[in-house]
Formats: C-alpha cells, sequence, structure tokens
C-alpha cells in the first residue's frame, strides 16, 4: 500500500501544474462575456489565482493533509459533496454493466472455446468483433430510437436515484447500461474464449475426460475456475474504468455522474474538482488493482502475498 | 412472445418509476449550466436568468420595450429631474418572510452600482441615496441625468436585482453565497447539483402584481409548484427528451434539427429571443488598428449570406443594416454600406495593409461557427491572409483578453453572440462602447462616440435620443468597432400542452402552466 503514496504525489503534481498551463482560467468563466479585463483580474485576485504557483501548490497540499479537497470555484460547493452527488449514478452504471457484461460474456466465452472452430465459434466472435469496433454512440442512439422513441419502453435519457426505488433506478439504467456492456462483453468474451482454450488443452483436463466428467462439469469446476485469473483482471480494469467515468455513454444518457462531472471541471477550469475528481479516480484504479490481485489467491492456490 | 416479455419487464420496471407526487414540475433544458448564483459578479446570462426566477426588480422592460414599474407602486420626480421617490409595493415579502424594505432596495442599488458599467453611470451622477421609511426610497441626482428608470429596468446583464440588505452587503470581491429573493420561485439549494440540476419552487410568499404579463413586466404568476432545469449537454438527447415528454421545454433547439421535430404534432417550436451576431476586431493591434481595413470589412460582410449560414428559415433570422436591434426604438440604417466586395478590395487597397496574418479565432461549439468559417473565406477572397484558429470557448475567452501581437499568442478578430438587451441604445450597448481600456475585448477607442454617449444620457426626450443614436451610427460606421453580421433568434421547442409561454427576451416561466 505505501508504494501507492509516490503515485498519489505524482498525479497530484501533475495534474496541478497541467491545469495551470492550459489556457483558460475559472475567472474568466465566471466573469462572463461581457466582462472587462479589470473585472476578469478582480474575479482573479478573488480566487487567489494571480498568487504564486507555488503559494497555491502549498495551500492545496496543505488542504489535501487536512483531508480537504477544497470547494468548487463556480458552486461555493465542496468537491466531496460534488462527487458524493455524482458517485452513485456512476457506480450504478458500472454495476449494471459489469453484471450485464459478465452476463453475456462467461456464456458466450465458455460456449466459442467449447465449440471453438465451429458455427458457434465464429458467431460469437463476429459477435464480439461488432460490439468492440461500434462506438459506444452509435449503440446508444440505436437503442434509444428503437427501445425509447420508438416502443416507449424505456425513458430516452436521465438517472433516477436508488432513493425513488430499485426498480425505477434500473429503468433508467438498462438502456445506457446495454449500450456500455456490449463493448465489455465483446472484450470479455474474447479473453474468457482464450483463456479457456489454454486450459482446455492441459493434461489435467484430459485426465478428468478419461475419469468419465460429465463435459459440464469439467468446463465449469475445471476449467473456468482455473482460467479466471485474466478474466478478473478484465473484470477488474473494466470495473475501474467505468468508474473513471464513461463520459461518452453519460453525456449521451444524461446521466449525471462523475465523467460528466469531470467534462463540465475541465470545461471550465474549475481547478479544485478537478484535481479532487484525479484524486478520486487513481484512488479508485489503486484500490481496484489490489482487490484484483488480492482476489487472485482465491482462485490460484500458488499465488501467495 | 419474446416482444411481450420486453414489454412487461418494461412496462412493470415503468410503473415503477412514476413518481407519486402530483404537485406540477415544469422540466426546462436550459442553453447552458448555473455555474455560480452572485447576478452582480458576471454577465454570464444562465446567472441572469437564475436572478429572474427568484428575484424581483424595481422596474420592468414590458414587450414594447417601455419601462414599467415592478416591486415599486408609484413614484415621482421633481420638475428639475434632479430628486426621484420611488414607493414599493405593500406586502412585499422575501422568501424568508421578511419584508422587502427600502433598506434592502438602497444596498442592492448601492452595490449593483459598483459592479455594473449603467450602475457605474448612475453612481456617479448620485448625490445620495435614501431609504426615507420603510418603503420609500429617495434619489438624488448631481445632475439631470436621463436612464434613471433605464438603468433601474435594464433587462438583461447586470440586471438591478433587489436582494435583502444582509446579502446585498456583501463586499463586491466576494460572490453572494444566499440566494434568497422576492421573486416567484425560491431556489432549492439543496437540489442544486451543478452541472446536473437546479431546482426552484413556487415561492409562497410572492405577491405577483395585478397586469397581464408583458415582457419583463407585469403580473409574475407562478402557474407551477416547481421548476427543474435540467443540464442535458447533448443536444441530440435533449431533442430525444422532448420528442418523449421528458421535458417541456429545449430552449436553444439547433436550427438543423428543427425538421427533426417537425412530424411530432405534441411539439412546437417558437423563437424567444435574439442576439446580434458580432465580429469584433482588435484594435489594439496591427492590422484591425486600422479603420479603412475595419472599414472594408464592413462593406464586405453580407448579412443576408451570413444569417443563412445559421439557419435557412426567414422566421429565425432577420437582415438588419444597423449596429441596433431592429425593433430597438434607437433602430436607424442611416449611413449603413450595402455589402459590396468592389469597394471592399477598394479599401484594403487604401489601407495599407501589407500581408500581415489575421488571427481569426473559432469557438467551434458556438452557433456563430459556420459565420466564422464564411468570414474566413470572404476575407481570404479579398486578399486578406487568414489565420482561422479553431478553439473551445474557454480557449477563445483567454485568448481575447490579450493584446500581445499575433506571432505572440494575440487575435486579430472574433465572433459572439451578445443579446439583443445588451444591443438596444448607445450607453447599454456592449460593443458599440470605444472607451479604450475599458471597453470590451477589441478596445476601440474614439472620443466623438464616447461624447455622443455621454451627451444620451442628458436627454429627456425620446426624439432628442434617436437623433443622438443616429448620430452614434454615423460615427461608428466610420470608427467600425464592430460589424454586425445580422440579427438571429434564438428557438425554444416545447410541448404543445404548456400554456402561458413567455418570449421576453429572456427565458422566464413565470405564467407557463400546463392546459387543462
Amino acid at each position: 500500500m505505501l508504494s501507492t503514496v509516490p503515485v498519489f504525489i505524482f498525479v497530484a503534481l501533475f495534474v496541478f501544474f497541467l491545469l495551470r498551463i492550459t489556457p483558460g482560467d475559472p475567472a474568466i468563466m465566471i466573469a462572463g462575456d461581457q466582462a472587462s479585463s479589470a473585472q476578469i483580474e478582480t474575479i482573479r485576485e478573488q480566487l487567489g489565482l494571480n498568487r504564486p504557483l507555488l503559494d497555491q501548490l502549498l495551500a492545496w497540499a496543505g488542504q489535501l493533509l487536512r483531508g480537504d479537497l477544497g470547494r468548487s470555484v463556480f458552486s461555493d460547493i465542496p468537491v466531496t459533496r460534488l462527487i458524493g452527488q455524482r458517485l452513485e449514478p456512476t457506480a450504478m452504471l458500472a454495476l449494471v454493466a459489469i453484471v450485464l457484461a459478465i452476463a453475456i460474456a462467461l456464456p458466450l466465452g465458455t460456449l466459442a472455446a467449447v465449440r471453438a472452430g465451429g458455427v458457434a465459434d465464429r458467431i460469437v466472435m463476429a459477435f464480439a468483433v461488432l460490439g468492440f469496433s461500434s462506438p459506444v454512440f452509435v449503440i446508444a442512439f440505436l437503442l434509444v430510437y428503437l427501445f425509447a422513441l420508438t416502443l416507449g419502453w424505456f425513458p430516452t435519457q436521465g438517472y433516477v436515484p436508488l432513493s425513488q426505488g430499485v426498480l425505477a433506478c434500473l429503468h433508467s439504467l438498462i438502456l445506457p447500461g446495454v449500450a456500455l456492456a456490449l463493448l465489455y462483453a465483446s472484450l470479455l468474451a474474447r479473453v474468457t474464449r482464450a483463456s479457456l482454450l489454454e486450459v482446455l488443452s492441459e493434461d489435467y483436463i484430459r485426465t478428468a475426460n478419461a475419469k468419465g466428467l460429465t463435459p459440464a462439469r469439467i468446463t465449469i469446476r475445471h476449467a473456468l475456475s482455473n482460467a479466471a485469473v485474466p478474466i478478473v483482471t478484465v473484470i477488474g480494469i473494466g470495473m475501474a474504468a467505468l468508474l473513471g467515468g464513461v463520459v461518452v455513454t453519460e453525456t449521451v444518457f444524461n446521466i449525471p455522474g462523475l465523467g460528466r462531472l469531470a467534462t463540465d471541471a475541465i470545461q471550465r477550469r474549475d481547478y479544485p474538482v478537478v484535481q479532487g475528481l484525479i484524486l478520486v479516480f487513481s484512488s479508485v484504479y489503486v484500490v481496484i488493482n489490489l482487490l484484483v490481485d488480492l482476489s487472485y489467491v482465491l482462485f490460484d492456490p500458488r499465488v501467495r502475498y | 412472445m419474446k416482444r411481450s416479455l420486453g414489454m412487461i419487464v418494461a412496462a412493470a420496471l415503468a410503473v415503477a418509476a412514476v413518481p407519486a407526487s402530483a404537485q406540477t414540475t415544469l422540466k426546462v433544458r436550459p442553453f447552458g449550466d448555473l455555474k455560480t448564483i452572485d447576478p452582480m459578479t458576471t454577465s454570464d446570462y444562465m446567472v441572469r436568468n437564475h436572478g429572474y426566477m427568484i428575484y424581483d426588480t424595481l422596474f420592468a422592460q414590458d414587450d414594447k420595450g417601455a419601462i414599467k414599474p415592478q416591486m415599486v407602486q408609484s413614484f415621482t420626480t421633481t420638475p428639475d429631474g434632479l430628486t426621484w421617490t420611488f414607493v414599493l409595493r405593500d406586502n412585499l415579502k422575501f422568501h424568508d418572510g421578511a419584508a422587502v424594505t427600502a433598506a434592502d432596495v438602497v444596498a442592492s442599488l448601492k452595490r449593483w452600482g459598483q459592479l455594473d458599467g449603467l450602475g457605474q453611470q448612475l453612481t456617479a451622477h448620485t448625490a445620495a441615496l435614501e431609504a426615507v421609511d420603510a418603503r420609500t426610497v429617495k434619489l438624488t441626482l448631481k445632475d439631470r441625468w436621463g436612464l434613471v428608470l433605464e438603468a433601474l429596468g435594464k433587462p438583461s446583464s447586470m440586471v438591478p436585482f433587489i436582494m435583502p440588505e444582509r446579502i446585498a452587503k456583501t463586499p463586491t470581491n466576494e460572490a453572494i453565497k444566499d440566494p434568497i429573493g422576492s421573486g416567484p420561485f425560491m431556489m432549492k439549494r439543496d437540489e442544486w447539483s451543478p452541472g446536473s440540476k437546479v431546482v426552484y419552487v413556487k415561492a409562497p410568499t410572492y405577491l405577483p402584481r395585478q397586469e397581464p404579463p408583458s415582457g419583463l413586466a407585469g403580473g409574475k404568476v407562478a402557474n407551477v409548484d416547481r421548476v427543474e432545469w435540467t443540464i442535458i449537454p447533448d443536444q441530440q438527447t435533449a431533442l430525444n427528451a422532448l420528442q418523449a415528454g421528458e421535458i417541456d421545454i429545449f430552449e436553444e433547439v439547433p436550427p438543423d434539427m428543427m425538421p427533426l421535430l417537425k412530424g411530432n404534432a405534441k411539439v412546437g417550436v417558437t423563437r424567444f429571443a435574439a442576439l446580434q451576431a458580432v465580429l469584433r476586431f482588435n484594435q489594439a493591434i496591427p492590422p484591425f488598428n486600422n479603420a479603412k481595413l475595419r472599414q472594408a470589412i464592413l462593406h464586405l460582410v453580407d448579412q443576408e449570406q451570413m444569417v443563412r449560414a445559421y439557419v435557412d428559415d426567414p422566421a429565425f433570422y432577420t437582415n438588419c443594416p444597423s449596429f441596433y436591434m431592429c425593433d430597438s426604438p434607437y433602430f436607424t440604417d442611416a449611413g449603413w454600406p450595402k455589402p459590396d466586395v468592389a469597394r471592399a478590395k477598394q479599401l484594403v487597397k487604401e489601407s495599407g495593409y501589407d500581408g500581415s496574418p489575421i488571427a481569426l479565432l473559432d469557438a467551434t461549439e458556438s452557433i456563430l461557427h459556420s459565420q466564422t468559417l464564411l468570414v474566413a473565406q470572404a476575407m481570404r477572397d479579398i486578399g486578406l491572409k487568414v489565420d482561422h484558429q479553431a478553439m473551445d470557448w474557454p480557449t477563445l475567452s483567454t485568448r481575447r483578453a490579450s493584446k500581445n501581437p499575433v506571432a505572440q499568442g494575440g487575435w486579430s478578430a472574433f465572433m459572439s453572440g451578445p443579446a439583443a438587451p445588451d444591443m438596444y441604445e448607445p450607453v447599454g450597448h456592449l460593443a458599440l462602447r470605444s472607451n479604450c481600456e475599458k471597453a470590451w475585448f477589441g478596445w476601440p477607442c474614439d472620443e466623438a462616440i464616447e461624447k455622443l454617449r455621454a451627451d444620451f444620457t442628458m436627454i429627456p426626450d425620446l426624439e432628442g435620443r434617436k437623433a443622438n443614436a443616429r448620430a452614434v451610427q454615423l460615427r461608428a460606421i466610420e470608427t467600425v468597432p464592430y460589424v454586425p453580421a445580422g440579427q438571429l433568434y434564438l428557438v425554444r421547442g416545447y410541448r404543445k400542452d404548456l400554456t402561458g409561454l413567455l418570449s421576453a427576451g429572456v427565458p422566464v416561466y413565470w405564467s407557463v402552466g400546463r392546459g387543462k
């Protein structure tokens, strides 16, 4: 865990300086189109943006050490609250997408491996290539056109929070979840197939066959569990990427998640929000990678930490 | 069978998704996002619109451009025009239940008077602004300044909204934090999620005027319990939501999307606000510090061609050969040159243009992007060396503040679209101001225009002011602080079961309700 500290420090410094060299600053965005240079300078002073960079960096570092990510320079709302408001939609979308992706990809990937070279394998792999190469926004708009605008089964956009009911929440997430899941399902199906193919050629599978075990038992009990390490790794990376904000899906379906928050904050040059978000995103990556590493113990007894 | 199963699942989830509440909610997709809540520290139009939701004003502009009393019950002025007395309507209350008093008005106007351009002029001409009693405000001028009512009824950024004294006393270098007003709606700050949603509820304390609504004046009756501004960044998503009835109003439907709505009987489109397309020059550096070259561009720009780059439907644009909006009482086409490419080329020659690059900044997400491309090509066609630079609006906003030479990150021209109320008359006009460093980006500098603008404020009668506005235009045709590239109308998409929609120049949501 201690080895992650330099990662955080590097990320924090990198983001801090990258934002400062990007053209534009929050004072200009706050002041509006008609503001004079003098008005912009007044706001810049008010926000402390005219102070030396080192002073600004030290002030931010001091806040961080106190566990304070600061406040949005626009809304004056604490960054932690802004992130908190957006965490649920992104987490729920990620969960729905990952569950759907696993539900689609594991059976299909397994089928393709077991029937390697056959018609089923070719169909599954064609699906995987199509799913992986279709842009999410294209799939999203097709889903909206068919299931929301034409059939009227689902809303075209928006997110219903969990506090208004689990079913209502799921209803708002089905279309974005499917749009996103297809991408990950394609990747996961290919990884599942490749891992299983490798395992299915191992000696112990031949032994299991010789012992007269059923093909289903061999595949599920012996092959899948031994092929799990790369599959779990891909699921973990996918989960981390989703929690890091899925900007396109959140934009097309108007889901007020972390991806949208990040995009808005970058466009406005809302420094505290961008800095806070990047730190949160890197924490998510570190934690999920750690969990993935730890999970290897469950699937492979040879792994020791 | 599969389709039936899908329908059943979707229906079950949909039933679960229906909110139990019976209150009437108006769902609006505004054109932007609310970034901050202090309407005095920014000219941002979304903050202005937020201000109209929660605050009220002493005076307001009606749909004919006349200034009408709003919070004021009566007012008088002495024959010399130096002393103005305003009496507030009885029983005006802020959202926290406190009475609106003359002290609140004085504090609000003093803060606005330090921050707004027109407010600063009023302050400069003011000898005293005081509360006589709880409902009476007295304004004593140093001289007969003629724009008192126009200033107090200023319709666009920055609007002299009235807020509680304790809030209005916030130093001008700090933003207010408490959105308490006395307007028809109250902001639900706890439900504000920047970038996602802004919620307003009907203010039970609000006492509307008895007159019917007209422009920004008249009775501001809230006909819905709740207004939700749903921030939808993607325009196609917003269009889908409008068609599906998930939102009631889509502000600023892009013109190229209007045909997609034509087949939907439940959705209508209407124009709701106007803007002037402005091609602004940087006069601080070459080559547009040369008046002849600016005159060349004035002769070059063909408004008909420019406006049709925005929309090919005359209902949504107007050729307006003037620096003022066509519906302004000060509109004049005096001296306006017809588009003439040959004359433009001649003026380029007379300017002695040396072929130095013209950095034309283009915010590609702006509705004026296509017009900027047209301008770039038209300039090239008359022999100008145009360096068309595509960027986002925040970058353009930073670049345009620079007075550096083009080679060092400076700029020569950009396009913007100020709202109609900011382009009505010489004094409040954003782009005609020619007071050098204090002027809008581009910093035009002309003593004659500034003298005329100062004179305008001292002229008591409309005819005299019209003559002044005409003189300003004639002079501006020589100095060319900018080139108007046509008048465009912003389009509102709406569900047809709505009633009471207003086209006030500013998107406002009092009077709007649902048909029975």
